[in-house]
């Protein structure tokens, strides 16, 4: 079976597609559904730039297939703010965190994956964290420390109940 | 970027992918796990299979099952999944640290540890670590169920012994009486990540001394292999006896030196000093790993 037709719920929506087995989930993502804010950025699975959230978790959907995906739930950077900026969106807008922007929506995805697991990570874990995320601007000082100020607001809401 | 055409069929039991490798028999087949080695062949062009049968949704194949001697991995269990299990990091801690350097957080979110092993990148984490972990793995095929030692299963470059139309379902590792300790000491290629050399150390020690060595090497060879003359180095050895560099030294009279791979990362010669190295360094933190209390000098 060459085509299949595919539900992909993503950022709280659901969608139906009828996909080539071929498609690449960040193609359906940026072509079929016009969310463009996760970004192709290698032909190696190095860079991190189409990373989103897959049922719950960090994923590189330029490797995987669009029919892989079928029946789960994904949230892109178009799903992360809400009224407001996400927590790791503002630690990157308060930390300077990128240049150009090309890495950043896979960053704050990757970021956000490595801090529901370890909401308080040192410099060097924040460092290990990301290894699948590359950026070609900013030598990523600015990037570990959005995430340190991402951390630490996180940790603030927890505490004040919200 | 692009990869060619080809048929998807999803599988929800081994039973059934075996009736799918027959069905497709005369087209070139591959089984579909994390994806993370065979997707990026199909997008550079590298591989070009006709038919994907994906396996990584088959419950019989996932999770880990502690029992009394022996961890159960199914072969399409996530590396993350792994890594939440603690009775595996007692088992097999040598293992368990290859498996934390596979990729990244994402790669680990969905490779998985059956496709690590039947997939034999000369390069990658888990051959080694299985030799050092004496793992076993469960082959299922046209005879039935096969188990096959970690010694038995790495036969030469991407060659395993999975046959073509057989299945890797499960990997296996002991639980044994005494204490286990473990390290991998990894030197990663700044561009790929994988191991241009990489050391995997278990040493079972009873009463201090080690009673049992096994040492797996991953990118120095074409495939993983076991390093006897360290292993023969530390057996019998007590905790504080026991000399990393003197391993290292000899890490090398294992190998067959005109066999370790030369390429544009790395050199023969350098990989073949690299392992020196990294030998030294993986049963330094072994030791480490054994006697926790002890001061470190870093």
């Amino acid at each position: 079976m060459a085509e299949h037709d595919i539900t992909l719920t993503v950022n709280g929506e659901e969608h139906s597609l009828t996909v080539e087995s071929r498609k690449l989930l960040v193609h359906a993502i940026r072509d079929d559904l016009g969310l463009t804010g996760t970004n192709v950025g290698c032909e190696s699975t190095l860079c991190g730039a189409c990373t989103v959230h897959l049922d719950g978790q960090a994923v590189k959907s330029c490797t995987m297939f669009a029919v892989q995906a079928d029946g789960a739930e994904i949230t892109t950077i178009e799903g992360m703010a809400d009224d407001t900026l996400h927590p790791v969106q503002a630690g990157f807008e308060v930390e300077h965190g990128l240049q150009c922007g090309y890495c950043t929506p896979g960053m704050v995805m990757a970021a956000t994956d490595l801090l529901s697991e370890n909401p308080d990570p040192d410099d060097e874990e924040i460092r290990e964290g990301l290894e699948g995320n590359l950026c070609r601007c900013t030598g990523y000082q600015n990037i570990v420390r959005a995430v340190e100020t991402a951390a630490a607001r996180m940790d603030e809401e927890t505490v004040e109940g919200d | 970027m692009f990869p060619d055409e080809f048929d998807y069929y999803r599988a929800d039991s081994v039973e059934e992918t075996r009736d799918l490798l027959a069905e497709f028999a005369d087209q070139e087949v591959e089984l579909l796990a994390g994806g993370h080695s065979l997707i990026p062949t199909m997008k550079s062009g590298l591989a070009s299979p006709d038919v994907l049968v994906d396996i990584s949704e088959i419950d019989e194949l996932t999770g880990v099952t502690v029992e009394d001697d022996v961890v159960r991995m199914g072969a399409v269990t996530r590396y993350t999944e792994l890594l939440a299990n603690d009775a595996l990091q007692t088992a097999a801690p040598a293992f368990y640290r290859a498996v934390e350097h596979v990729g990244d957080r994402q790669v680990r979110n969905r490779g998985t540890v059956g496709g690590n092993l039947a997939h034999a990148d000369p390069a990658a984490d888990l051959p080694g670590a299985a030799l050092a972990a004496d793992a076993t793995a469960t082959i299922v095929g046209e005879d039935g169920e096969r188990r096959v030692p970690a010694d038995d299963l790495f036969l030469g470059m991407y060659m395993t012994d999975v046959g073509p139309d057989e299945i890797l379902t499960e990997v296996t590792v002991p639980r044994v009486e005494a204490n286990v300790a473990g390290a991998y000491a990894k030197k990663a290629s700044p561009s790929s990540g994988y191991a241009m050399v990489g050391v995997a150390v278990r040493l079972e020690t009873v009463d201090g001394d080690i009673d049992r060595a096994r040492v797996g090497t991953s990118g120095v060879l074409d495939h993983g292999v076991r390093l006897e003359t360290v292993e023969e180095v530390l057996t019998g050895a007590s905790l504080s006896e026991a000399d990393p560099a003197a391993a290292g030294d000899v890490a090398l009279e294992s190998i067959e030196e005109t066999m370790i791979l030369s390429d544009a990362q790395a050199s023969a010669e350098f990989r073949g000093a690299l392992l020196e190295t990294y030998t030294e360094r993986a049963v330094e933190a072994t030791l480490q790993d054994a006697r926790p209390e002890s001061p470190t000098v870093d």
